[in-house]
């Protein structure tokens, strides 16, 4: 199963990288949200997968008897996750204020600081 | 002595605050300063003469073995008196040339720092003490150079000469470093008694370069010589004092001082030979070709530098004093034809020589000191001038090899610094008073009488050399270390061949000066070869240098930021994969990986669909809405690996970034394909191997041991003391809380900021400025 982990990381880490490379805002942004997945699944990986078994204490129990999945990458993720969203609205709503105000969704276009150019 | 160095900077700190007063009448008392610091090195003059050496020394940074050490012999009372004495002529001739100038007083705070520099340079021991003023001296000419900040010419110019000083400051810095390494110390008395181990060693060669190459730019010996002439931008009493008789012989001081401790040896010989030779007779002729007088004097004075560096190079005990002698003489005249050119110009507006005559009859005390200055650099009898002349032709005489070589150059050179000082000394003063300049008035006496003084001291000098040669020309060759026991300066030499070639050079000389007149053609004519002077190389370096800087800069930082993010991920695939390569097996463990079922086939399958169609539909909602796809799938792998809080989480990200990009983008344009294809196939391929390399350095990774030792912290304390079930919630709110909190606030900001922009209204004059010059 980790083989197949690594391969899906893999393919958002190139995709992410591809729309980042195009010339389009809203393919930039995409860009992004992928290669933040591609991170977040990353540190997942990295902490190592464990099935069936959330860093959830039992019911009864006051620590663990049991093997459970490492609590720590998960956390750092799910802050990431939280952060990255806000991220991507700003993002979002700047490209379309970007897009309201100079009519174009090509970066090569915006890249100009003067008005006149 | 410390305090002796420090005044001048000291004034000049004294004038920040008080320099309003020091512009009007005042500014007289300025020179004060340099006046007493003359009177304190004059009574040096007694103890040094007796063969004392006066070492003072003030803790600085022990630990490096630097320390302010200074030590006062011949060599640096005669440059202390050449810069305290000159300086107060200088400073007080100022007071009038600048007089009610708006700067002036921090052309005077300029000017002292300058000087405490140049002391502090000559009386250093200590090579990091000496480096330190030697830059001091760069800094502060820079700033006299640029005082006329309005020319642009100007501002070159001091760029060039601390450009060309500023390497030499760095060689001596690399060459103090070296030497501390073979001697373990910076004491320049102390490496005296280990010149025969320096000598000795492998890296004798380098430290020898590197002196050198810290002299030769700050004594513009060719091929570093064009920095100075550029420098007679400076108001002219700069020129004087900085660039004839002080800090261009900084570099002949250094070669001095240290010619005890790396001298005598075959290369130091012949290098300083050959340099100081070039120089000598380059510059001597290239006067010819000028008409600006101060230029003219410009070159005369390099090529007097080339002379000094020259009899260092010869080396002999004659040779010292012949060079002694001459930095007197050459101080006494080249200052005082540089102060007469400034009265010339202050009084007559012009400095061409072609335009200048008979000035005599206007200001006659002026033309007194220039012809008597332009006798003494003619090397007539009976100024001082004649003295160093007849030295330096027996110093060269009675070389063992290349005799008849050195002679043709220094009695070529002797000629044509005679032309030189002629056409500068003599001519404006005689001959018929041009129209233009019938109603130039005589000048000030504070201006006249610097010039005049120095003037007559060479004449003095001359009928008396008896007056300076125990007391201060003997220290000076004892400090170089030859023995001076028996030193006697005299006028009358004798009638031999020495004498002679004395009459040949005034002979020649003089008969040069009535036979060539400067002139704009010759100027013009020295013109055409100015495409292989150093200067202009240097100045297309320096553009080569700009270009290839603007051309990087155009190339890494083009404002693009695909190419950005190209090139850095080139760069990390290239390195990292480099390593990567040549270091792993790539041997996968399958027992240790757990099992493959088919739910997490299918999420994968999901996950790969998804991404292809975000990157390669036409459209743009559907991209998003793949784009959601992707995420599910990771919820999906989340859930798969007991990670239900990051599913939850993820999905309603997740769910909330689709509806956000949906809302606010369905009413965009269709997209658009804005590159072709071939550069989609470049970017494909770089993102594919880059998406290869994270996965494979993942897979590498998992194969090394794991330290889960705070995530089992956290496990064990989350019910026992933050009285949580949930291990990842526990984290979040309570042993990370604070970081949450932050996180919330950033939250917060990006929502503030999104509400902004979106009710952010523009005003309708700058939208429709914004779309007319869109058309």
């Amino acid at each position: 199963m980790e083989i197949l982990i690594a391969i899906m990381i893999g393919f958002l880490y190139a995709s992410g990288i591809y729309m980042m490379l195009r010339r389009s805002l809203v393919k930039l942004i995409i860009g992004i949200i992928l290669l933040g997945n591609g991170a977040n699944l990353l540190i997942f990986f990295l902490g190592r997968i464990t099935k069936g078994a959330p860093p959830i204490i039992p019911g009864d129990a006051k620590v663990f008897t049991e093997a459970f999945a490492d609590p720590v990458p998960q956390a750092l993720i799910l802050t990431a996750i939280v952060i990255s969203f806000g991220l991507q609205s700003f993002a979002i709503v700047l490209v379309k204020r970007a897009h309201t105000v100079v009519r174009t969704d090509d970066l090569d276009e915006m890249n100009a600081t003067d008005e006149d150019s | 002595m410390l305090t002796a160095i420090l005044t001048g900077f000291l004034f000049s700190i004294f004038l920040v605050f008080a320099g309003r007063f020091f512009k009007g009448k005042l500014s007289l008392l300025a020179s004060l300063i340099p006046l007493g610091l003359f009177i304190y090195f004059f009574q040096f003059i007694g103890p040094v003469s007796n063969g004392e050496v006066i070492m003072r020394s003030y803790q600085w940074i022990p630990s490096f073995g630097v320390d302010l050490g200074f030590k006062l012999d011949g060599l640096s009372l005669l440059f202390s008196l050449l810069i305290s004495g000159i300086g107060f002529l200088v400073f007080f001739y100022t007071s009038s040339y600048l007089k009610g100038h708006q700067y002036l007083d921090r052309f005077y705070g300029y000017l002292a720092s300058f000087m405490g520099a140049m002391l502090g340079l000559v009386l250093s021991d200590n090579m990091i003490t000496l480096f330190v003023f030697w830059e001091l001296t760069s800094i502060t000419s820079f700033f006299l150079i640029g005082f006329n900040n309005t020319s642009g010419a100007s501002r070159r110019s001091a760029l060039t000469a601390l450009g060309i000083t500023g390497i030499g400051g760095l060689l001596l810095l690399a060459g103090a470093l070296l030497l501390n390494n073979i001697s373990g110390t910076y004491s320049i008395s102390e490496m005296l008694s280990m010149s025969e181990a320096i000598g000795d060693h492998e890296h004798y060669l380098t430290v020898v370069l590197l002196i050198f190459g810290a002299a030769f730019t700050k004594s513009a010996q060719f091929p570093f010589h064009f920095w100075l002439p550029g420098a007679m931008k400076a108001p002219t009493p700069v020129s004087t004092y900085l660039h004839s008789a002080t800090m261009v012989k900084a570099g002949v001081y250094l070669l001095m001082r240290f010619t005890p401790v790396l001298g005598g040896d075959n290369i130091w010989n012949t290098s300083l030979l050959v340099v100081g030779g070039i120089t000598m007779l380059y510059s001597a002729v290239h006067t010819i070709f000028r008409t600006d007088l101060k230029g003219i004097l410009a070159y005369s004075t390099i090529s007097a530098l080339g002379i000094l560096v020259f009899l260092t190079g010869l080396g002999t005990r004659e040779a010292f004093l012949a060079a002694a002698v001459f930095i007197i003489v050459h101080a006494l005249y080249k200052a005082t034809l540089f102060l007469v050119t400034g009265i010339i110009d202050h009084q007559t507006h012009t400095r061409d020589v072609t335009r200048l005559a008979g000035l005599n009859k206007v200001m006659l005390p002026v033309g007194i000191a220039g012809i008597l200055a332009a006798i003494s650099s003619a090397g007539i009898p009976p100024t001082i001038g004649f003295v160093g002349k007849e030295l330096t032709y027996e110093a060269s005489f009675h070389s063992e090899t290349l005799m008849i070589l050195l002679m043709v150059a220094i009695v070529l050179t002797k000629i044509f610094l005679l032309y030189a000082g002629f056409v500068a000394g003599i001519k404006p003063f005689i001959g018929k008073l041009p129209e233009e300049h019938a109603q130039v008035k005589s000048p000030d006496f504070v201006l006249w009488t610097p010039p005049l003084l120095l003037a007559i001291l060479g004449l003095v000098f001359g009928v008396a050399p008896f007056i300076i040669d125990t007391p201060i020309i003997k220290p000076v060759v004892e400090a170089m270390g030859a023995d001076a026991s028996e030193i006697h300066l005299a006028l009358w030499h004798g009638f031999n061949t020495v004498f002679i070639l004395s009459l040949i050079t005034i002979g020649i000389g003089t008969a040069l000066y009535f036979i060539i007149k400067p002139s704009e053609k010759l100027e013009a004519a020295a013109g055409r070869f100015e495409f292989i002077s150093p200067e202009s190389l240097y100045e297309r370096f320096n553009r080569i240098f700009i270009d290839v800087s603007n051309f990087w800069t155009d190339f890494f930082q083009n404002g693009y930021l695909r190419n950005y993010i190209s090139i850095i991920i080139l760069f990390l695939v290239v390195l990292v994969g480099y390593i990567l390569i040549g270091s792993t097996n790539f041997v996968i463990d399958y027992h240790s990986l757990s099992r493959i079922t088919v739910y997490e086939i299918t999420a994968t399958l999901i996950l790969i669909a998804g991404i292809f169609y975000t990157v390669f539909t036409q459209s743009r909602l559907a991209a998003v809405v793949a784009m959601g796809v992707v995420g599910l799938a990771i919820c999906l792998i989340f859930v798969f690996y007991s990670a239900p809080d990051l599913a939850m989480t993820q999905f309603s990200i997740d769910t909330l970034t689709v509806i956000l990009f949906v809302l606010v983008l369905y009413k965009l344009p269709k997209y658009l394909k804005l590159s072709d294809y071939k550069t989609r196939l470049r970017d494909g391929i770089l993102s594919a191997v880059f998406g290869l390399l994270v996965a494979t350095l993942a897979l590498q990774v998992i194969a090394e041991p794991v330290n889960k030792e705070i995530g089992e912290y956290y496990a064990q304390n989350a019910y026992l003391e933050a009285h949580g079930k949930n291990v990842v919630n526990v984290i979040l709110v309570d042993f990370r809380g604070v970081d949450t909190l932050i996180e919330i606030s950033v939250l917060s900001i990006a929502a503030v900021g999104v509400f902004g922009l979106m009710k952010l209204r523009l005003k309708m004059a700058d939208r429709k400025r914004y779309q007319d010059s869109q058309k």
